[in-house]
């Protein structure tokens, strides 16, 4: 669906994509995580056949970017970071603007479509400039659906929102999971990227890492297992260190934590050696890391180049 | 086609929702067509003495001579003031749309609708003749409207040798022909301007410059400097001519859509 080989983006000197292979799959939601200049929005921006890559190949829909760029973005919706609206002009004649620019078949049905589907309707003949930043962000989801397009780029879809409004996009973004189009996102929003993403890429300049969020946790801080006792924790630290498999052991007053690659085997042996040696096992949990911590953790292990970038360098590349 | 008119109309629908550049579009024309016959009225009720015209030099003398063969002296101060104001509807599609097109590109850059516009299946072809169009079509229409007013006015005001005159082919060319060519060159470098320039201001300021050249040409001929005929004005218009197909490919091929996004904040 979107295939990216040795992707390549530069500016100047500075490269702010650097050989980035990565393939999305049909139907996939996908987020895109990284700190800002990553290259994220450079690579939305590559993807949409809004900028040229400088090396590499992409593409999208079987299309290849800078050789088929108008079949791309006939069959690809964009939201884009900042989304700019015609602001004397109403939500309608907003979006009746961009359905004829995609030529979409009947303009009116999907225009109201989209209206009423983001609960826009009422607001119709308001002009943008009117809306609030949430129903700015609405009328460019909005705009970024009228045509129908198989796949969908988000750049930072719940940026700046109020919690109620970020809770109706998402929503939203799942209602279009649904519906089964291929959504790539690019996101601050781990929690989001957390609950929406099938697959998650951290990326900084290039791919640190790759998969579900949930492997990815695996990957980054295995299985921790916490087992809370009614005696002190220290008292049977021996009985645990003698299982198989067990790393990591950490003791903290009643607590007894340690990391295994297979839990659902080791810990009935752990519990079993525990009441042999006369604990009182209260609560035994998995430690549910969040993806933030699993972002934070492969973010950190990566220190910034110390190559100078020029002022305009940094400003083609400081929005992604 | 049809995304060329999908531009021109969102251009139109949202310019003209800025009630200043209605006024302006609908005020300029106005003003050089009412402005010769109101000074028409005046010549008339002064009894048309030259003398309050101050036209002794040489130049003008010259001037004199090769314009008004055939005609009185008063009716040659009217040929001669009217033909001032040729230049005049000449300026007005040059003047009222560069600063339309000039906010067109940057204008869309800061208020971030320039990303997903360009994101859309248009061509860069058909966005920019849409933006020119749309800022020429409004100004050209109302020039010839005013031309119209103008001539009724001078009808009344004036003889017919004098109005056979403001229908001399000369007229018709200018402003027929050549103003909507000087409003394609001036839209065009006004787009240029505008999708290289970081902030409207700058565009506006810039493309404003266009102007200049004309307004050197009308003080030329108050002077008497140079005289404007036929011949002079056919010249212009095929010089004009071929700057336009220059500047059109210039400004096709200068705008980068990476450049836009990329190297302006």
């Amino acid at each position: 669906m979107i295939s990216m080989k040795g992707l390549n983006k530069r500016f100047g000197d500075y490269t702010a994509v650097d050989n980035l292979t990565l393939n999305i799959n049909a139907g996939e939601v996908f987020g895109f995580l990284g700190p800002n200049g990553a290259g994220k929005t450079t690579t939305v921006r590559m993807l949409t056949c809004l900028i040229e890559p400088s090396a590499g190949q992409a593409s999208v829909l079987g299309y290849q970017v800078g050789r088929e760029d108008q079949q791309i973005r006939r069959r690809v919706g964009l939201l884009t970071e900042t989304p700019g609206h015609y602001d004397r002009l109403s939500a309608w004649q907003n979006l009746t603007f961009y359905a004829r620019l995609y030529e979409v078949d009947q303009v009116d049905k999907q225009v109201e479509k989209y209206l009423r589907m983001l609960d826009l309707w009422d607001r119709r003949q308001d002009p943008a400039g009117s809306f609030s930043k949430g129903m700015r962000q609405k009328l460019a989801i909005a705009r970024a659906l009228l045509h129908e397009p198989q796949v969908l780029f988000l750049d930072e879809p719940t940026s700046g929102l109020d919690p109620e409004a970020a809770r109706l996009i998402r929503d939203f973004i799942e209602e279009l999971k649904g519906e089964g189009r291929t959504i790539f996102i690019c996101t601050h929003n781990l929690d989001e990227a957390d609950r929406l993403c099938d697959r998650v890429a951290v990326f900084k300049q290039r791919l640190r890492v790759v998969d579900a969020p949930a492997n990815l946790r695996r990957q980054v801080y295995g299985r921790r297992i916490t087992i809370q006792l009614a005696q002190n924790a220290a008292d049977f630290k021996d009985a645990v260190m003698a299982v198989q498999g067990i790393r990591e052991i950490e003791i903290n007053d009643h607590i007894l934590a340690f990391n295994t690659e297979n839990p659902e085997i080791e810990n009935s042996k752990i519990v079993r050696r525990l009441v042999q040696a006369g604990a009182d096992i209260q609560f035994v949990n998995e430690v549910k890391h969040t993806l933030e911590e699993v972002y934070l953790n492969l973010i950190a292990e990566e220190a910034p180049s110390g190559e100078a970038v020029s002022k305009a360098e940094m400003s083609a590349a400081s929005d992604g | 086609m049809d995304k060329i008119k999908t531009i021109i109309y969102k251009e139109w629908a949202e310019v003209f929702r800025n009630r200043m550049v209605l006024f302006i579009t609908a005020l300029l024309p106005l003003f050089m067509a009412v402005l010769p016959i109101f000074m028409l009225v005046i010549f008339n009720t002064a009894g048309g003495d030259m003398s309050s015209m101050n036209a002794d030099t040489e130049q003008l003398t010259q001037l004199f001579n090769q314009l008004c063969v055939g005609l009185t002296e008063t009716e040659c101060v009217q040929v001669y003031t009217l033909s001032l104001f040729m230049f005049m509807f000449m300026i007005i599609p040059v003047a009222i749309p560069v600063t339309i097109a000039a906010y067109s590109i940057v204008g869309e850059k800061t208020t971030h609708s320039l990303e997903p516009l360009l994101a859309t299946p248009i061509k860069t072809s058909e966005l920019l003749v849409g933006k020119a169009l749309a800022a020429m079509l409004p100004a050209i229409v109302a020039t010839w409207i005013a031309y119209f007013v103008f001539l009724i006015g001078t009808y009344f005001l004036v003889s017919d040798a004098v109005f056979r005159q403001v229908l001399d082919p000369m007229w018709l060319l200018a402003i027929f022909i050549v103003g909507p060519l000087l409003a394609l060159l001036a839209v065009c470098t006004s787009l240029m301007i505008s999708s290289r320039a970081s902030d409207p201001r700058t565009a506006e300021q810039l493309s404003a410059l266009i102007i200049l050249p004309l307004i050197l040409l009308v003080i030329g001929q108050s002077l008497g400097f140079i005289l404007i005929n036929s011949q002079a004005i056919l010249l212009i218009g095929v010089i004009v001519a071929v700057l336009d197909v220059i500047m059109v490919i210039i400004t096709v091929q200068l705008f980068e859509r990476e450049t836009i996004l990329t190297r302006w904040k």
